[in-house]
């Protein structure tokens, strides 16, 4: 049923905008907490599966093939952004680096204790990016700089900031987040904003 | 579905909307509603208001109207009484404070909000008994923009700082929250239970100034509207 009065603004959806969500030109945050200051020097990547682990900093990450993905991405908070540009390294291939065996799931943690599971098919079957660089430049600290999980196709939460740690396991486990009401999965297409969806 | 009870104009620029809602329940202080309109062909606008209401209050929200917001502008200047809007919630399980956290944690409060990021706090305050000393620091542009100005004026258990940033005026701070604000508001006893709500870029200064001060930072919690 309409909302009496309301008309919105004139259209632009060309389908790629998801339900319930709308296209924002700047760049708006959304943290649970503090930015968190981590500089290049200090930051560092541990990626393990509770048998193998290896640890990477930013010169040997920059060791990998660098590669660079356009993606539109969905925050939850409604707003989309389309053709953001990333750098960084797949996923797949820090994993094939670190030599982790299979798992189905990942718990990524961040510095300032932030934490998201997502599946690992959805590490290496899309583009996600451990990503270096936006849109040219160094990544700003407050958008997850100077390292963060890029995961384009789910909610924008998934793509943990100040990216420190990739847990491999069998079973899943909610992150913070997901624990606190949020979808385990968050598909901006199918709208798994909360729980219940 | 949710039935607009009651308007009240807080400033030119921002008005609480109070609804009547069948079979409310119980929300937590700092949660938020989805709203969702809908235009006659379809098109649906979806944004997420904080509820300004105490729990033990009619569920309210207060929108400030953005320059060219597609739904703010509507919640401001179209909604009239009677009016049915399509929520969804309580939600949000984060920027939350609740008599539970301050049982298990006793500190005392301290709310810091920017322009309409103040509405999460009054929820807060209102649910804040009297043996919870409380702190309000408040950052608005000019006096006939400060939002509950009655009420903030007439709060008689929290130590409440107005800080105008575009004016000067009797009973209130000039200027931006600074260190020094900041500084007095954190104290020396117990680090208290800190809320920062408002529009990004004052969530990011006042953060980033509060955490050298903060004995604590995991007891800051934070809530950007955009
Ligand atoms: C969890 C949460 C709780 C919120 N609670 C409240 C609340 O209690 N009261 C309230 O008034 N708002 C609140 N907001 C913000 C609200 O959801 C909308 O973003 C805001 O009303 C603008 O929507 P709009 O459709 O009018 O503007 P849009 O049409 O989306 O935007 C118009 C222009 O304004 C800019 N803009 C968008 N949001 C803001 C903003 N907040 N400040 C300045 N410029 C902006 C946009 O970048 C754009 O250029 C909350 C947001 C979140 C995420």
């Amino acid at each position: 049923m309409a909302t009496r009065g309301f008309t919105g603004r004139p259209r632009t959806d060309d389908g790629r905008v998801p339900p319930g969500q709308y296209v924002v030109d700047d760049f708006p945050v959304l943290t649970a907490g503090p930015t968190v200051g981590v500089t290049e020097q200090e930051w560092e990547l541990t990626v393990g599966d509770g048998n193998t682990s290896k640890s990477y900093d930013w010169k040997s990450l920059h060791a990998l093939p660098i590669e660079s993905i356009t993606v539109d991405i969905h925050c939850v908070t409604h707003w989309t952004k389309l053709d953001t540009e990333w750098e960084g390294v797949r996923v797949s291939t820090l994993f094939e680096d670190a030599d982790v065996g299979d798992y189905d799931f990942a718990l990524v943690s961040s510095y300032g204790d932030y934490t998201t599971n997502v599946p690992v098919s959805d590490l290496v079957d899309h583009d996600a990016l451990i990503a270096t660089r936006y849109d040219g430049e160094p990544i700003d600290a407050e958008h997850g700089g100077p390292v963060r999980l890029v995961v384009p196709h789910l909610y924008f939460w998934k793509s943990a900031k100040w990216v420190r740690h990739i847990r491999l396991a069998d079973e899943d486990e909610p992150g913070f987040w997901e624990a606190a009401g949020y979808h385990s999965y968050g598909d901006p297409w199918r709208e798994q904003r909360y729980y219940a969806d | 579905m949710a039935t607009v009870a009651k308007l009240v104009e807080e400033t030119s620029s921002a008005r609480t909307i109070v609804f009547d809602v069948p079979q409310w329940k119980r929300h937590c202080a700092g949660q938020h509603l989805d709203l969702r309109l809908t235009a006659p062909d379809g098109y649906q606008a979806t944004r997420s208001y904080s509820l300004s209401s105490g729990p033990d209050e009619a569920p309210q929200i207060t929108v400030e109207r953005v320059d060219d917001g597609e739904v703010s502008s509507f919640l401001v200047d179209i909604v009239e009484d009677g009016d049915t809007l399509e929520i969804r919630g309580a939600v949000g399980g984060y920027f939350v404070w609740t008599p539970r956290l301050a049982s298990t944690r006793p500190a005392p409060l301290l709310l810091i909000g920017g322009g309409s990021g103040i509405a999460p706090l009054r929820a807060m305050w209102r649910s804040a008994t009297t043996n919870v000393p409380t702190t309000i620091l408040y950052s608005a542009q000019t006096h006939e923009r400060v939002i509950y100005r009655d009420e903030l004026a007439a709060h008689e258990s929290a130590t409440v700082k107005i800080h105008l940033t575009r004016q000067e005026h009797d009973g209130y701070e000039t200027g931006r929250i600074d260190s020094r604000a900041l500084n007095a508001a954190v104290g020396t006893g117990t680090p208290p239970h800190t809320y920062v709500c408002g529009p990004t870029a004052f969530v990011e200064a006042v953060t980033q100034a509060l955490m050298p001060l903060h004995p604590d930072a995991s007891m800051i919690r934070t809530e950007r509207f955009g």
